[in-house]
């Protein structure tokens, strides 16, 4: 006890570590996390280079070499398609370019429907904890029955009536997702509210939303973070899905759902077709897995 | 207990108001109908037709005159295939559906749990990362990539081991026997096998640290028995409340394995209905799967009742 005064005093100099630094370094450390980053970057870098790195379009129809497959393919196969390293597809496009293509709209509806699914899920829940009380109750409630629903269902029908609405797609997904988070967020205003320096936040005049946005949104970042990384793989897979039932993206556009559903339609004789894109999209969910588990644990080390 | 499950079945109501309600709009919101089709009708047969169905009253109107319908239980004829009606429909689909469900349901549950179990008791070792390794590709590797490889290999190219051959069927339903249930069935379990294995590991870990099975450990019992009698019974707690969204995820997996495997279940029915703005049969299979899960979802709540003492079902 007589020392206390003494590791203060030395402590001061020491450099304080905050959360995030700390659990940077605990996400450093993880291999598997780490890998999963690095390789989610690859792939970005692929889809967004796409134009530059093959010298056919992604819809440049090339009816001489119909579902041909790459030089290099080990299996016997019909015919071959020289420059197409990942052979061709039903009327002769490049699988290459159109893979990576796939990855562009794959990835980005992933990223805007979970972006969606954020901003009300956040809004919503952070409201709903903050608020609390009858407010609360109601607006959990509402939460509770939406759950319930079967919400795919209401995604298909609505890709039914509207036509396949790009639009509407990120839209649907991310109005499905952000119940989970909202739920999320909700439990954690709900501990956040009790402190401190909110308290002190309303001492100082300031109105409910002002906190919200200012003080209990920022505090709620590291579990958001953590469900987004994990929220981005299920949209990935929603939206493949409803390609694949043909309720999705449409021709000549692409996805990594419809190279899949097309592939899965000629894999006897083109196996590649159902290959590579299954690859893709396999190992990028993969990735976000592993990103988000290793995100869990980087930032609730108690947990492990 | 009872007075607690028929709250429950009330509570529903509600749930079960706003989804039809919601989706009896959205169809009605948009554009075509289910009439309309490449060679138009003469317009007084046109007018007959929609007048039949009622389709030619406002759209309020029509709502209420469902509503009155359903609250007998009658959910209409179904307006693409003509004769049926939607309740009938169902009623060829839902069993199929159903036994499909439950089987899947039943391999992931047992299999899962298994695996989970297994993985626990060799935490950090190498049973447990490949046991969790290859649940991580179950959950990555959608159904629609799983179905077509599985019937590659069992039913294209054909697999005999030991001079028996193993070839499965690749469609069909052929009133439900074995060999035609194999590959749907595993398709659609597989990914339930691999988020109820990381399940059960992750509360068995946590389960298997409990002061009571170091008790269990120290007046010598074998493993076996502690797992079994001692751990699992908390252990499933978690699975238990996985039952509802495993329930949803097996259904919205059925939608695809029924379109691939050529099964005459409701999922087809469903997607058919949609493409063909078959109002009522799309009503019909959506209010049928919400009772499935609103029901599954009192039934894990009774369950966990049961299993957890800590909770009061009131």
């Amino acid at each position: 006890m007589i020392a206390t005064g003494q590791t203060l005093k030395s402590s001061e100099e020491v450099q304080g570590r905050s959360l995030w630094v700390d659990a940077r370094r605990r996400l450093v450390r993880n291999r598997a996390a780490m890998a999963g980053i690095i390789i989610l970057a690859l792939i970005a870098a692929l889809a967004l280079l796409a134009p530059l790195l093959s010298p056919y379009a992604y819809n440049e129809v090339n009816y001489d070499i119909i579902a041909c497959a790459p030089n290099w393919w080990p299996v016997e196969a019909a015919c071959r398609a020289p420059g197409h390293i990942f052979g061709t597809d039903s009327v002769g496009r490049d699988l290459f370019v159109r893979v990576l293509f796939g990855a562009r709209v794959s990835l980005a509806v992933g990223l805007v429907a979970t972006l969606v699914s954020l901003l009300i899920g956040v809004l919503y829940g952070a409201t709903a904890g903050y608020l609390g009380g009858r407010t609360d109750a109601l607006m959990m409630r509402v939460v509770d029955i939406l759950y319930s629903l079967p919400f795919v269902f209401f995604v298909i029908i609505l890709m039914v009536l509207f036509d396949r609405n790009f639009i509407l797609l990120f839209v649907a997904i991310g109005a499905v997702e952000w119940l989970t988070m909202a739920r999320i967020v909700r439990g954690q205003t709900l501990s956040i509210k009790q402190k401190e320096f909110i308290e002190a936040a309303r001492a100082c005049g300031v109105g409910p939303f002002a906190i919200i946005i200012r003080h209990v949104i920022p505090n709620v970042v590291g579990p958001v973070m953590v469900y987004v990384t994990l929220t981005v793989p299920g949209v990935i897979l929603t939206e493949s899905f409803l390609s694949f039932l043909g309720l999705g993206i449409q021709e000549p556009l692409t996805s990594w759902g419809v190279l899949i559903s097309d592939g899965a339609d000629q894999m006897e004789t083109a196996p590649w077709m159902l290959l590579f894109p299954a690859l893709f999209m396999a190992v990028t969910l993969f990735c976000f897995n592993y990103v988000g588990d290793g995100l869990r644990d980087a930032l609730d080390p108690k947990d492990r | 207990m009872t007075a607690y499950a028929l709250r429950r079945i009330l509570g529903a109501i509600p749930t079960l108001f706003v989804i039809v309600t919601l989706a009896f709009f959205m169809m009605r919101a948009a554009p075509g109908g289910p009439f309309d089709s490449e060679r138009r009708l003469p317009p007084e047969v046109e007018r007959n037709v929609k007048a039949a169905y009622d389709l030619d009253k406002p759209v309020v109107q029509q709502y209420f005159l469902y509503l009155g319908k359903l609250a007998h239980g009658d959910l209409g004829p179904s307006y693409k295939n003509k004769d049926f009606t939607v309740t009938q429909l169902i009623a060829t689909g839902l069993p199929v559906s159903m036994r499909l469900g439950l089987c899947a349901m039943t391999l992931a549950l047992l299999l899962g749990t298994l695996l989970g179990v297994m993985a626990a008791l060799r935490q950090n070792r190498w049973q447990d990362y490949s046991v969790m390794g290859v649940a991580m590709l179950g959950i990555t590797i959608p159904t629609f990539v799983t179905a077509p490889l599985l019937t590659l290999v069992f039913g294209i190219y054909g697999v005999s081991l030991f001079g028996h051959d193993f070839s499965l069927p690749v469609g069909g339903w052929n009133g439900g026997a074995l060999a035609n249930m194999a590959l749907p069935v595993t398709v659609l379990a597989l990914p339930q096998i691999a988020v109820v294995s990381r399940l059960m590991r992750g509360s068995m870990v946590e389960v298997l640290r409990a002061n009571y099975i170091r008790t269990a450990r120290a007046k010598g019992l074998p493993v076996s028995r502690i797992v079994i009698r001692h751990a699992l019974r908390a252990a499933v707690l978690p699975l238990v409340s996985y039952l509802g969204p495993a329930l949803a995820a097996i259904l919205t997996g059925s939608l695809i394995v029924e379109q691939i495997f050529g099964l005459p279940g409701i999922g087809r029915y469903f997607i058919q209905g949609a493409l063909n703005r078959d109002y009522t049969l799309v009503m019909g299979v959506v209010i049928c799967y919400a009772a499935l899960v609103i029901l599954l979802n009192l039934l894990a709540d009774i369950v966990y009742g049961i299993l957890d003492p800590k909770v009061r079902l009131a």
